[in-house]
């Protein structure tokens, strides 16, 4: 059989397509994420979630590596800042955007030190933590009385209570799963919050556009950049191209 | 030898730069190596689309020094400011977001690049007689990469950096009675910490950059030494011109492939850019997401996976089993595997070079090894557990995950295109089509 | 012969091929530099460390001097009192550059006194000579310095003389009047120093 270019590329891509699984977004045991539908250029929506992250977040974890200055790529001015989003009156403009909450007592009272979340949305992906703080339901059997679909006996509460409300893990049915029988369970609304569930999806989704920004700051200004690389590059190929060909015309 | 002056060349180019060129040639072999390996350097006119990779290997090489150096200008070699410099690296320093991305980017893409250029070397027999030590040079260059791939690895210091350090130098905790004591000097410590850092560094950032750079130096030496291969196998030195002596199917290296290898270094540049602005991740293959957290000696990730470039290996080690009480056969197999290829020209009995012109066995087997070679390499990504397990009822094999049997006879495959080549070569029928007496397109 | 064969080469258009080809590569070198060249500029981090420093005056006593860091280098501030103030305008003849022409400071600080107030002298506390940092002799005609001595700084590298303003003496090894880092009064009783400011400071 002839080793062609044709048949090596096709093996490449049966492998390829082998692989491709491993690219679909898995929670922890295969839990199915809902995509969080990031917009990077939507600043209001990264402004609000800026707000929910300070307001919600950054009493119990770091964002160690985020600066306050560095808010202004968000659209945001130096006044707005200091002003609506730096409690700490201590803190300068360039400082990082740290908790006040001392490490000794968080292991104190939640057992261990809540992690920092600069680049959270990274290690575990925007669709992770959208679903995530989506998934939270009552449990009386768990130190903190929640539990989480996406992350089981998840040390953390479940802060956005308020807005959300809580679900309740209801049995609606029963399947065979590898000769085994198990109940297919859903997440419900027992206790309503302070907003509906399409006002708190898009809440959460502001507050998970703010941290995958957070997480790469740099990410916009790289794919704008590289739209004009590959531009460039596409001219330089027919540059390089014409010479080549030119000189070729010695060879017999 | 006299030490008067040299007799001064005819100036290559008029004006000042010439002669400039003239001083230096009277006290430095400027011309003659320029003619040696450029202008009057002949290489077979048919190189097709994988001669491509050595120049790219040489262009990858460079890249990752350069970014490299600007790298070391702001990372800390220190386990506890490590990590926190990447992140400086990637927010505070102007551009430094694009220096690391293309040395991640780079450092993906060189493994890319030198097995396509490994591929072309075994498809048109480019290690056989005259150019063995090409070949093993060759070897030299692809250990000493996957060393360098590893000690740049633990530097992020991520979770990944640090796990898949920690599994790898155990591989050299197994060897029989030194293991223990070799593991510590290894690490210089009890565990990997801060001395292991700062000494993979310095391996990382000059030695082994070094050694790599001498050893490519004497891998183009020697290839110039005795000629380039060509994609048909064939001896091009049994048809010279008589009055010059150049190989007929031949064509002066520079200015053609010089020419032509700046339009394979657009392109790869074009693949290039677009990973490194567009999906630097790679899906998490080039950028793995456990090394979005910082190293913790207490948590272990969920899956600790090499580099994709090393999967193939990894594989292998993980099907072998635990044989009198030791986990050291993987690791003598997955060394086996490496160190087999240097064993190569002396393996291959064909009388011919090239793939083209070689009997179906030798294809059959080929393809065997590339196939093996690149699902080995999806298995070792993935855990043992992918494909289930086989049903326990089965003899012998019954209760084994799939994964791991596939990977054993896969590995059986591997070698076998090694270990039975003096064997296949020989019987294989000479020749589909014959070898021809000039090069073909 | 090897397999080149020239017919109807065109060496003018190879050569204009040739220089096409180099521009573009010249353009792509000059990107490609952009980052590297540009990554070794100060970092968010120098400059957030280099950033704008205050300073609360108020406690400053008439004739005392405050040392304060901006940007690794000393920087003094200085309550003068009414006489050294009043000594300013009589030094001219012993002064290199009177009128501060040759010297760095803001265009607000571009007077006898050089600052925004007669009465709070901010410099930069480093000798324009070789760097060393002078010290404040703020007593008339001391007997190591001679009776002509104004009251002012004294450098004890290489014995320069400044006034009361920074200005230097003639024939000293320091060719300028101490430099002034532009500063600005947030309110009466602080001042900002910072070298970066836009706009000369209101007074």
């Amino acid at each position: 059989m002839k080793l062609t270019m044709t048949r090596v590329l096709t093996s490449l891509a049966a492998v390829a397509v082998l692989a491709s699984p491993l690219a679909f977004a898995a929670g922890g045991a295969n839990v199915h994420l809902d995509e969080a539908n990031i917009n990077l250029q939507d600043k209001a929506s990264l402004q609000s979630g800026a707000r929910s992250f300070v307001n919600n977040c950054l009493n119990c974890h770091n964002a160690q590596f985020m600066r306050w200055g560095h808010l202004t790529q968000i659209g945001l001015t130096e006044e707005q800042i200091k002003a609506n989003l730096m409690f700490n009156p201590d803190a300068k403009f360039s400082d990082y955007m740290t908790t006040a909450l001392d490490p000794k007592d968080a292991k104190a009272w939640f057992g261990g030190v809540p992690p920092d979340l600069t680049l959270v949305a990274r290690s575990r992906g925007s669709d992770w933590i959208y679903t995530f703080l989506r998934s939270y339901y009552v449990d009386p059997s768990s130190p903190t009385g929640w539990n989480n679909d996406v992350f089981a006996n998840v040390g953390m509460p479940h802060v956005l209570h308020d807005l959300q409300g809580s679900q309740a893990k209801v049995v609606v049915g029963e399947k065979i799963s590898h000769g085994k029988k198990e109940a297919v369970t859903k997440l419900a609304i027992e206790r309503t919050g302070s907003m509906t569930q399409p006002e708190y999806d898009i809440y959460v989704r502001d507050l998970v556009n703010y941290m995958t920004f957070m997480a790469e700051p740099s990410r916009v200004k790289r794919t704008q950049l590289g739209v004009g690389v590959m531009f460039f590059l596409v001219v330089a190929f027919f540059a390089a191209l014409v010479v080549k060909r030119e000189y070729w015309k010695d060879v017999k | 030898m006299a030490s008067g002056t040299k007799a001064a060349i005819a100036p290559p180019v008029s004006g000042p730069v010439g002669q400039v060129i003239v001083w230096v040639d009277q006290r430095f072999p400027l011309m003659s190596l320029w003619k040696g390996h450029l202008a009057e350097y002949y290489a077979p006119k048919n190189f097709n689309f994988w001669y491509y990779f050595g120049s790219l290997a040489m262009l990858v090489l460079v890249m990752q020094i350069v970014t490299g150096i600007f790298l070391t200008m702001n990372y800390k070699p220190d386990a506890k400011t490590a990590f926190a410099s990447v992140e400086y690296i990637m927010r505070d320093v102007s551009w430094g977001w694009l220096i690391r991305y293309m040395h991640s980017t780079g450092a993906s893409m060189f493994f890319l690049v030198v097995y396509l250029h490994m591929t072309r070397g075994l498809m048109y027999g480019s290690y056989r007689k005259p150019r063995e030590l090409i070949w093993i040079l060759g070897c030299l260059i692809y250990l000493t990469l996957m060393a360098e791939a590893f000690f740049g690895y633990l530097l992020p210091w991520g979770q990944m950096s640090y796990w898949g350090a920690q599994v790898i130098i155990n591989l050299f905790a197994a060897v029989p009675f030194i293991g223990p004591e070799l593991a510590v000097w290894i690490r210089g410590d009890y565990n990997i910490g801060d001395a292991t850092l700062n000494r993979f560094f310095a391996f990382h950032v000059i030695a082994l950059p070094m050694v790599l750079l001498g050893l490519v130096a004497a891998h183009i030496m020697a290839l110039h030494e005795v000629g380039s291969n060509n994609p048909d196998g064939i001896d091009l030195s049994k048809n010279v011109d008589e009055k010059t002596g150049i190989p007929k199917d031949t064509i002066p290296f520079h200015p053609y492939y010089t020419v032509k290898d700046i339009v394979g270094v657009v392109v790869f540049l074009g693949l290039f850019s677009a990973i490194v602005f567009f999906a630097p991740e790679m899906g998490g293959y080039f950028l793995e997401k456990p090394n979005f957290i910082q190293a913790d000696p207490l948590k272990t990730p969920e899956h600790i996976a090499p580099v994709w470039y090393f999967t193939p290996f990894y594989a292998m080690l993980r099907a072998v089993p635990s044989f009198f009480g030791s986990a050291f056969w993987g690791v003598m197999v997955m060394g086996a595997a490496t160190l087999i290829l240097f064993a190569l020209p002396w393996l291959d009995k064909s009388k011919v070079r090239s793939i083209r012109y070689r009997g179906p066995l030798y294809k059959k087997f080929f393809a065997s090894f590339i196939m093996s070679f690149l699902i080995l390499g999806y298995l070792g990504v993935v855990p043992t557990t992918v494909w289930g397990q086989i049903p326990n009822a089965l003899p012998v094999i019954g209760g084994l995950d799939t994964a791991t049997l596939a990977s054993r006879i896969l590995t059986a495959v591997y070698f076998a295109f090694f270990l039975l080549m003096p064997w296949y070569t020989k019987k294989d029928i000479p020749n589909e089509l014959p070898e021809p007496s000039r090069v073909t397109a | 012969m090897s397999a080149i064969v020239k017919t109807n080469v065109d060496p003018k258009m190879r050569r204009n091929l040739v220089i096409g080809g180099c521009a573009v590569a010249g353009v792509a070198g000059a990107s490609a530099a952009v980052p590297f060249v540009g990554s070794m500029f100060p970092s968010e981090r120098a400059k957030a460390a280099g950033g704008p420093v205050e300073y609360d005056i108020s406690q400053i006593e008439p004739g005392q001097l405050v040392t304060i860091e901006y940007r690794g280098a000393p920087h003094w501030v200085v309550r003068r009192t009414p006489e050294m103030v009043a000594q300013l305008a009589k030094n001219d003849d012993l002064l290199a550059d009177p009128i501060s022409a040759k010297s760095v400071q803001p265009e607000v600080a571009k007077n006898t006194n050089r600052s925004i107030k007669p009465e709070i002298f901010v410099a930069k506390g480093v000798c324009t000579h070789l760097g060393c940092s002078p010290t404040m002799r703020k007593e008339i005609g001391p007997a190591d310095l001679g009776a002509d001595w104004p009251g002012g700084f004294f450098c004890p590298c290489h014995q320069s003389k400044f006034d009361m303003a920074g200005r230097v003496f003639k024939g000293m090894p320091a060719p300028k009047n101490l430099e002034v880092t532009a500063y600005r009064f947030a309110d009466d009783k602080t001042i900002v120093i910072d070298a970066d400011a836009k706009s000369d400071a209101k007074a």
